[in-house]
């Protein structure tokens, strides 16, 4: 049976990359065909292609996939997942190659390592307010991370502040309590396939 | 016919204009989209790179709270991330019997719980083409949008990757083609239709997303498009907040106005272009507009826009289009 000849050896890089994605991901039967990296936007500049990043997966090279800048350049956009011959959950597998490389601290070495501050901050306000808030989002990412970004970003701030685009203060829901023990909960929970 | 309505949080600010012109046409069509009581953010693209049980239960408690006030089994997202996150987290609540039970156990701590499959996601293009029917759309249509060349653009998350409450297809869309044809609109051959805006790349790099922004426009300008059609804030925002800083980056000279197509329809439906938010984009419609003998208010946002840069300035060169 296969799942005994699974269970019978220690997990590799790929197992546990698989075992972190939701639903069945397939990412064992890639071919090395090159679909994903030929469809991406953003390929030309990631340090791997999708391709090559599942060979050093295969391959059990830890560090230099939680490193790469690739998953943080994915943009969600699925078209390698729509195109994979082998229905690849491509994008999932990029979000599961985010999350291991926070937990291991890996991103900080990446060069896409501000990605994770952005996505942290757009949390942070969501949850403590139930909405984005996006001057908020803004202003603490760009003074935070990006200092002389921020400079440059102000003009299109005033711009959606004087359109009326952009709200001065946060949207808090009523249900704030009830969504914060829910977020809490599977915080506690975590781990979930 | 009686929808939930699922405006996420870019059509409460940002996209208000989308949300504005969402309902100025929704009664036309006969369409009742009721509001889900105190919906929270979806996450967009950033909760699932985090922390994946959290981001599944923060967009789980928006289809309980929809499954829970009984407005109706279908639930209409205008925003293509919502759309998306709310049917992912259906399909793979449905998928995953573990997955299901982890997010129910986080949602009782709330006193909630969500059945896989109780509420029907859908993107509020669909409802429009499918159940509303672009028959009764054309009947609706007393200013026609004659003349004017409209790029439709879908983006992404619309057509893929089809977790649920797929319409079209996913390389190749036509439903808002048809749509603004029946408006009127003479629609331009767009071949990067479905590709993507960025998203959040602005915040990643840059350089990556100013050149994903780029491809669009070059692509809309090369088939003389006076407008681009939208269905999604995130796009609008990449294409038309963001048009400036490309141009000032590559050297280019675009100024083609991103417009959200329920806008195009009221336009068509003869609604005054204020009650449709029109206005409150940064690269100015009202040129494109006058074309088809559209009169926007110049200070219809409460104030002039400034044009373009100062006389004073010193000529910038141009980069030669390829």
């Amino acid at each position: 049976m296969t799942t005994s000849t699974i269970s019978a050896r220690a997990p590799t890089f790929l197992d546990e990359v698989i075992a972190r994605t939701p639903g069945e991901p397939h990412l064992e039967r890639c071919i090395q065909c090159g679909t994903c990296g030929g469809s991406c936007p953003s390929g030309p500049d990631m340090e791997h292609t999708p391709r090559s990043l599942f060979a050093l997966i295969n391959a059990g090279l830890r560090e230099e996939v939680l490193r790469s800048n690739t998953p943080w350049y994915c943009v969600s956009c699925y078209y390698c997942t729509v195109r994979c011959p082998q229905q690849i959950h491509i994008t999932d597998v990029m979000y599961t190659l985010k999350r291991m490389a926070i937990d291991e601290g890996y991103y900080t070495e990446s060069t896409a390592r501000d990605a994770p501050e952005f996505s942290r901050t757009f949390i942070d306000f969501v949850e403590s307010n139930g909405r984005s808030f996006e001057l908020g989002l803004a202003t603490a990412y760009h003074l935070r991370y990006r200092p002389l970004n921020a400079v440059s970003m102000a003009p299109m701030a005033l711009g959606m502040l004087r359109r009326g685009r952009m709200d001065l203060t946060p949207t808090k829901i009523k249900g704030i309590k009830q969504l914060q023990a829910i977020l809490n909960k599977a915080k506690e929970l975590g781990g979930a396939k | 016919m009686k929808y939930g309505y699922y405006p996420g949080c870019s059509l409460e600010r940002n996209a208000a204009a989308y949300h504005q012109s969402a309902m100025a046409v929704a009664g036309p069509l006969g369409i009742d989209l009721v509001e889900i009581d105190d919906w929270n953010c979806c996450g967009a693209t950033e909760y699932f790179s985090i922390n994946l049980l959290p981001a599944y239960a923060l967009v789980a408690r928006n289809l309980a709270l929809a499954q829970d006030q009984g407005i109706s089994d279908q639930l209409v997202a205008p925003c293509s991330a919502c759309f998306l996150n709310l049917t992912k987290t259906d399909r793979y609540m449905a998928e995953s019997p573990k997955l299901a039970a982890d997010v129910n156990e986080a949602l009782a701590a709330g006193g909630l719980h969500y059945t896989p499959g109780s509420v029907r996601v859908r993107h509020l293009l669909d409802i429009i083409v499918n159940d509303v029917g672009y028959d009764v759309v054309a009947a609706r249509v007393s200013k026609p949008l004659t003349g004017l060349r409209v790029a439709a653009y879908y983006g992404c998350l619309i057509v893929r990757p089809g977790y649920g409450g797929v319409f079209d297809d996913p390389e190749h869309p036509t439903t808002m083609d048809r749509l603004l044809r029946i408006l009127g609109a003479e629609v331009v051959d767009f071949p990067l239709r479905a590709q993507c805006c960025g998203g959040h790349m602005t915040q990643i790099s840059q350089e990556v997303a100013y050149e994903m922004i780029r491809r669009l426009l070059k692509n809309a300008a090369d088939y003389e498009a006076d407008v681009i059609a939208t269905v999604c804030p995130m796009c609008q925002l990449n294409l038309d907040a963001y048009q400036a800083n490309v141009n000032q980056f590559f050297n280019t000279d675009y100024m083609i106005p991103v417009l959200y197509f329920t806008q195009l329809m009221g336009l068509a439906f003869g609604v005054s272009p204020v009650d449709l938010g029109i206005g409150k984009e940064f690269v100015d419609a009202r040129p494109a507009l006058a074309k088809i003998g559209v009169a926007v208010p110049s200070n219809s946002n409460g104030r002039p826009r400034k044009k373009e840069t100062s006389k004073e300035a010193l000529p910038m060169p141009r980069l030669k289009e390829e």
